[in-house]
């Protein structure tokens, strides 16, 4: 998702140090790199992503966001990108204490379980919702704690952890989301992506 | 063999201060290059080989005349490009294929220096070829890489000269030798130092040859480079060139054979008293301890760019150790890519064809290559 990338690069300053946490095959990576003069690592699970990335030249390691986060030093980045990939955690909780802990800044998009296909999918038809950014059966889904753009903003307010910014995206439009149009933006979005700081 | 003396060899005139206090100077550091070094100087590897290989990373060996250790790794259109890169490999220093170690010959009594070799560590084998940089007149290099002890030497490489290489590959190794590996080093020390032929050393002195001893260690340690899985799939319980048990102590099953084979062509072109030295230097290998337990400091200030690799199969060098090194530069901020690579080929995996392996190296090392080149880091 472009638009996506167009966000996140938007969010970072140049000559920044960042982390790209679930990097996958790097395209986030590459992207930064070729629009701004970043350093910028990756953290990937997959052995097969990883391969891709190294063999880009790309320094990635193989690790796991749960476990392997803790190796990081406090605030060793200027900012931490976590790309749809919070729902896929079994203790997302702790993952996003890390990433606050490691980053001066956290990224976290979301994609979002409170628009208005996926209300509508299981409204009429009674069925989990399988959309584009949503592309999974139940019982092959890797997305264990889905949440909406509403939940996330809560989970944030709950903890005192500060939203500097909170953008919606929804195909190609980019907008932002405020508290007074919070309710709204959580029915049309697809995509939440935050700006935090703890 | 063949005359020892004929192969490439720098002589180091500078004294070398070695960590048992002793210090030499005018001894050979034999070699091997492979491809060119470009107008820029900016395409040298340096490789450094394991605990039994030699400068012959490629090609075939001249002394042995059999295919270098890392042929499947460097060459022409191979990971390490023959075609793009200027590779130089030395025989470490203890060794036996030409460089300075217990075969020399002293020149007080013209005889071979035996167990008066002085003890090297790993730290000594690298000083020692670091002066290879000025032979060839290498500001700085584009990368070195090894495995197993090899890779021990990358990480001291890097953490001697913090600014001599832009890239390190440390491959399946630990930056502190485990009791583990000291035990099986231990063994194969025994074996050699308890055949009767080992005369406390002097063997070539006496016309003798330790060689059973030699080759019971190179048993025990092969056993070591392989994992259980590839063992049982390559031999299982499969008889050798018979079709019952014999009751009796030849070797009935095809991995007897398969190790005795081994053991016995080992001996051929390996010395036993470099055997002792450079078990002996791996087990000393401690990089933690060197920096007071913090293994971060070892890196310091490093701008080398690391790519660690570990293979699951691997119960020698685990990817847990070469895990430590990710965890400790990236206590610094340093850069660093890390994977473990799926094969069930042991610790012998990094010497072996497992694709996987070979062609995340060769695109990381032309893509580092390039993007260095034009973005001029």
């Amino acid at each position: 998702m472009k638009e996506e990338f167009k966000v996140i690069s938007k969010f970072i300053e140049e000559k920044s140090r960042v982390l790209d946490v679930g990097c996958g095959d790097g395209i986030l990576m590459e992207f930064l790199s070729k629009n701004k003069v970043v350093d910028i690592r990756g953290l990937e699970i997959s052995k097969e992503k990883v391969k891709k990335c190294l063999s880009k030249g790309l320094a990635v390691i193989e690790g796991d966001a749960e476990n392997d986060l803790k190796q990081f030093p406090d605030l060793s980045f200027d900012y931490v990108i976590l790309s749809q990939t919070l729902q896929a955690f079994m203790n997302p909780e702790k993952v996003i204490e890390n990433l606050l802990r490691v980053g001066k800044k956290v990224i976290v998009t979301i994609p979002n379980f409170g628009h208005w296909k996926v209300r509508l999918d299981l409204l009429f038809k009674g069925e989990m919702p399988v959309t584009k950014n949503l592309p999974y059966q139940w019982y092959d889904t890797p997305n264990l704690h889905m949440c909406t753009i509403l939940d996330f903003y809560n989970f944030c307010k709950n903890r005192g952890i500060n939203i500097f910014k909170t953008i919606s995206l929804n195909g190609q439009t980019i907008s932002d989301i405020k508290r007074s149009n919070l309710k709204y933006k959580n029915l049309i979005s697809e995509l939440g992506i935050f700006l935090l700081e703890k | 063999m063949s005359n020892l003396n004929q192969l490439n060899s720098v002589l180091i005139k500078k004294t070398l201060k070695l960590d048992c206090g002793k210090e030499i100077s005018n001894f050979p550091l034999a070699y091997e290059t492979y491809g060119n070094l470009n107008e820029n100087k900016d395409n040298a590897i340096l490789i450094f080989h394991a605990l039994t290989g030699d400068q012959y990373a490629s090609g075939i060996n001249p002394v042995t005349n059999k295919e270098g250790w890392w042929n499947y790794a460097v060459g022409p259109g191979k990971p390490f490009d023959t075609d793009k890169f200027f590779i130089i490999c030395a025989n470490v220093i203890g060794g036996c294929m030409g460089s300075y170690g217990p075969g020399s010959i002293d020149p007080l009594t013209n005889k071979p220096l035996g167990t008066n070799f002085p003890v090297i560590t790993i730290n000594d084998m690298v000083n020692a070829q670091y002066n290879l940089l000025d032979h060839f007149k290498i500001e700085k290099l584009f990368a070195v890489a090894g495995g197993s002890m090899g890779g021990m030497q990358v990480l001291q490489f890097v953490s001697n000269f913090p600014n001599k290489a832009k890239v390190a590959l440390p491959i399946a190794c630990t930056a502190s030798h485990s009791a583990q590996n000291i035990a099986f080093n231990e063994l194969g020390r025994q074996a050699i130092m308890s055949d009767s032929n080992w005369k406390e050393g002097l063997y070539n002195e006496k016309s003798t040859n330790p060689d059973k001893g030699l080759a019971v260690a190179r048993m025990a340690a092969h056993i070591t480079y392989l994992s259980k899985q590839g063992l049982q799939e390559k031999f299982g319980r499969n008889l050798q060139e018979r079709s019952d048990l014999k009751f009796g102590f030849d070797a009935d099953f095809q991995i007897e054979s398969y190790l005795r084979y081994q053991g016995s062509v080992f001996v051929d072109r390996f010395d036993a008293n470099s055997y002792l030295y450079i078990t002996r230097a791996m087990d000393y290998f401690d990089l933690t301890k060197q920096f007071g337990g913090n293994l971060s400091k070892a890196f310091k200030n490093t701008k080398t760019k690391f790519f660690i690799i570990s293979f699951t199969s691997d119960w020698l060098y685990p990817t847990s150790e070469n895990k430590d090194i990710v965890i400790a530069l990236n206590a610094i901020g340093a850069d660093v890519g890390f994977v473990e690579i799926k094969t069930d080929k042991g610790h012998d995996s990094f010497l072996l064809d497992v694709p996987d392996f070979l062609s995340t190296i060769k695109n990381y090392l032309n893509t580092t290559y390039s993007n260095i080149n034009e973005r001029r880091i």
